[in-house]
């Protein structure tokens, strides 16, 4: 007998998305990396991430390199966008967190559109830890940025009437639908925000992510399903792209936030930072994220070197 | 090709002699076909329907093993491309590569961190099971001398022992026999040589072969020569095509049912990059997506942590959340003073609530009763978190007697339940926390505070 290579094809196909003017995610119909069998679509990107108000507990060597321009989103974005080259920037307000300073709209509003002058790159707007304030937020940001094409995080079930229609409707940016690490929810918000009337080229999909370790099972499993129905049953509301904004997890962790006097013997803190958070972005890419957001420019090095060999 | 249950029933004894362990020879047919029993358990049966009902119910992919006594493990014995369908068996292994022209200082290193890294996780005892150890130098006593260090240095691991040479490799297996090392090396030039090895110590046998097409034929050889206890690899030098080698290999096995690459591979994550951080990037892949062993260059903690966390959770049974051991937690300097909380023994829940305590920096307790493995609102759903089972476990985990505290903190979903505590715990009060564990920070900053004030 001589050896008969198998071979899937699929049906289904991901949506090709473009964030800002030209940055394209998905457009697989394969499963991820799965070059072998047919076309991988676009290549995962990269987004580095950056925050409103300056990070107190941020790995040394990133505020190192950082220094004051830290305390300004605007230049922080720059730095990175010159420095480290990622696809996209996430900026992320943490600082309209009630316990964080509490910032309005408006002053984000105002941040965002400094960051959105300051580079080319195109934008993913984070809030903060309230989903009602969140479509407070987003709402003036999407103003402030009409027609950037730009995309924001999350539309989430509470929320997602407010946030689609003013960023997805009124404003041409882009929503992402936040499930929490469940197919069902993932594709019902899908259905409910086109309800609403937004277009399928202004939506991406976030299924819900944890860190390794984190019941990270779960995660995988619902984003193998999400892919499958997409590609095998041919599911047209879950070929969608999705982005998985993993730092905001795996930095937060214990084995990332353990300092060395907590536990002697796991060694250099800010390394196993660094390695929760590529062996997160390695674990969800390969279960078919099309965009990852990291914190640290060393993750980013690595993860896309990785991607650079697969693809 | 597979058999039914009915087919199966047409070549038993039909006796009903229940030695197999089930009522009748119908209801051991039908276990058979599901592949819920070995055709061996029937002690009637004829040699050749034994022979025809094993090669029809063996399940696609090999179960095949290694190592000795408590330091036996199993590889292979998939049936699913993807754990929802029905859950992953038989875990990842790791190893750390060794070759004989390596210096005394790296070997010692090596060893040290393989030793270092040992610790337990839900309930779990994470160490790099495996110490690949290659001969390079081409020199038996040289390689025999690698051996033997490495034997009395890791103790816990298994040896895979890595050379082409069968007679270096009779040498080698001699040396740590008793171990049950995996003989990694078989190929084209010396199967036969390699393969009587095998035979004669019964060892796992790692086969290797420049591709896909080459790999196969020589697989099939090999089974001519009645062996099946392998490991498959390629020889490909790319992440992008072991990635393609490893994915199609457990495809040919479950969705072309054939048999021929129905082993498990292994992956040498140390060949295909330098860098520490890219081997991790590289063995994440591989424990997702079919890679049974995989070797790196070296471990430590900052590679261990993630990449055994990982494994764990991509080898739950999907059935079967995973739970944490019932009991008072201690989170970071807690004297008897500090604030109690209180949640459920589903695993997930029990990481996000103390990664939270851990990030607000204030030294408390986790209580974790016996609530059934399940979330907080379905633990609470099914009566298994109830004023009763909080109280049953403050009694057995003596929490009178080592606390001061008489307040206890509950999840804000299950705040109906305050009432019902107290009255199973007199003397005590309830105080309703945060609906979500991210807030979890803020409100012990502000609980402690109060107390303080």
């Amino acid at each position: 007998m001589t050896y008969k290579k198998p071979v899937q094809k699929f049906s289904g196909k991901i949506k090709e998305i473009t964030l800002g003017e030209n940055l394209k995610l998905g457009g697989e119909s394969v499963l991820p990396f799965y070059s072998f069998d047919g076309d991988t679509g676009n290549k995962p990107a990269i987004g580095l991430e950056i925050w409103d108000v300056y990070p107190e507990d941020w790995p040394t060597t990133i505020m190192e390199e950082l220094g004051d321009k830290a305390k300004k989103p605007a230049e922080w974005a720059k730095f990175c966008e010159e420095k480290y080259k990622p696809d996209f920037i996430c900026l992320r307000f943490v600082g309209a967190n009630q316990d964080m300073g509490d910032r309005t709209p408006e002053e984000c509003a105002q941040i965002a559109k400094e960051v959105a002058e300051a580079v080319k790159l195109p934008l993913v707007i984070a809030g903060c830890d309230s989903n009602e304030k969140n479509g407070k937020i987003f709402t003036k940001v999407a103003e402030a940025l009409a027609d950037k094409n730009y995309a924001f995080l999350s539309a989430v079930e509470a929320n997602y009437k407010e946030v689609g229609a003013a960023v997805g409707l009124a404003y041409g940016n882009i929503v992402v639908a936040e499930s929490s690490v469940d197919l069902n929810l993932a594709k019902q918000l899908n259905i409910l925000l086109t309800q609403l009337g937004v277009k399928w080229e202004k939506m991406l999909m976030n299924p819900g992510t944890s860190a390794v370790g984190y019941g990270f099972e779960y995660v995988i499993t619902t984003m193998d399903r999400i892919r499958l129905a997409a590609l095998d049953q041919n599911d047209t509301t879950l070929q969608l792209p999705m982005v998985m904004p993993i730092s905001f997890d795996t930095w937060k962790v214990k084995e990332s936030v353990a300092t060395e006097q907590d536990a002697p013997e796991w060694g250099d803190r800010e390394e196993r930072g660094i390695a929760m958070e590529i062996s997160t972005a390695v674990g969800v890419l390969a279960a078919g994220a099309n965009a990852v957001v990291l914190r640290h420019p060393r993750s980013l090095e690595v993860v896309r070197e990785f991607i650079n060999n697969l693809i | 090709m597979a058999l039914t249950g009915m087919d199966i029933y047409k070549l038993l004894p039909k006796k009903n002699c229940k030695e197999c362990g089930f009522p009748t020879c119908l209801a051991f047919a039908m276990k058979l076909a599901q592949g819920g029993v070995e055709a061996e358990k029937c002690p009637y049966m004829s040699e050749d329907a034994k022979t025809r009902l094993s090669e029809a119910t063996a399940p696609p992919m090999r179960t095949v093993k290694f190592g000795a006594g408590d330091r036996c493990y199993s590889l292979g014995g998939e049936t699913v491309l993807f754990r929802h369908e029905k859950t992953f068996v038989n875990r990842t292994r790791f190893a750390v590569a060794f070759s004989d022209t390596m210096s005394d200082e790296e070997i010692q290193s090596k060893i040290e961190h393989m030793n270092t890294v040992d610790y337990i996780r839900i309930s779990e005892e994470m160490y790099v099971e495996i110490a690949a150890v290659e001969c390079k130098s081409g020199n038996k006593d040289t390689f025999l001398s690698l051996i033997k260090r490495v034997k009395d240095g890791c103790k816990k691991a298994v040896p895979m022992i890595i050379t082409s040479d069968p007679e270096i490799a009779k040498a080698a297996v001699e040396e740590c026999k008793e171990l049950g090392p995996i003989l990694f090396g078989a190929n084209e030039q010396n199967y036969e040589a390699m393969v009587n090895l095998a035979k004669q110590y019964n060892l796992l046998l790692g086969v290797t072969a420049p591709d896909q097409e080459k790999l196969y034929e020589l697989v099939q050889k090999i089974q001519n020569l009645g062996y099946r206890e392998l490991l498959l690899s390629t020889e490909s030098t790319s992440l992008k095509q072991v990635f393609d080698d490893v994915v199609n290999i457990r495809r040919t096995a479950l969705v072309s049912q054939d048999r021929t690459f129905g082993y498990p591979t292994v992956v040498f994550a140390n060949k295909l990059a330098k860098e520490k951080m890219m081997q991790l990037a590289i063995a994440t892949l591989f424990v997702e997506k079919y890679g049974s062993v995989i070797v790196l260059d070296d471990i430590d903690y900052s590679l261990a942590l993630p990449l055994f966390a990982l494994r764990q959770n991509i080898y739950t049974d999907p059935q079967r959340p995973m739970k944490v051991e019932q009991g008072l937690y201690k989170i970071g300097s807690a004297d008897e003073n500090a604030p109690l909380l209180v949640t459920v023994d589903f695993a997930l829940t029990y990481f996000i609530v103390s990664g939270e305590v851990e990030r607000s920096k204030v030294p408390a307790w986790v209580l974790i009763p016996d609530a059934g493995g399940y979330s907080v609102l379905t633990a609470w759903a099914a009566g298994k978190l109830s004023g009763k089972t909080i109280a049953k476990a403050v009694k057995d985990f003596t929490v009178e007697e080592k606390l001061k505290t008489r307040e206890i903190i509950i999840p804000g979903k299950v705040a109906v339940l305050k009432a019902d505590i107290e009255d199973e715990l007199p003397g005590w009060k309830v105080v309703v926390g945060p609906e979500e564990a991210a807030l979890l920070p803020k409100f012990l900053r502000d609980y402690t505070d109060k107390k303080v004030s």
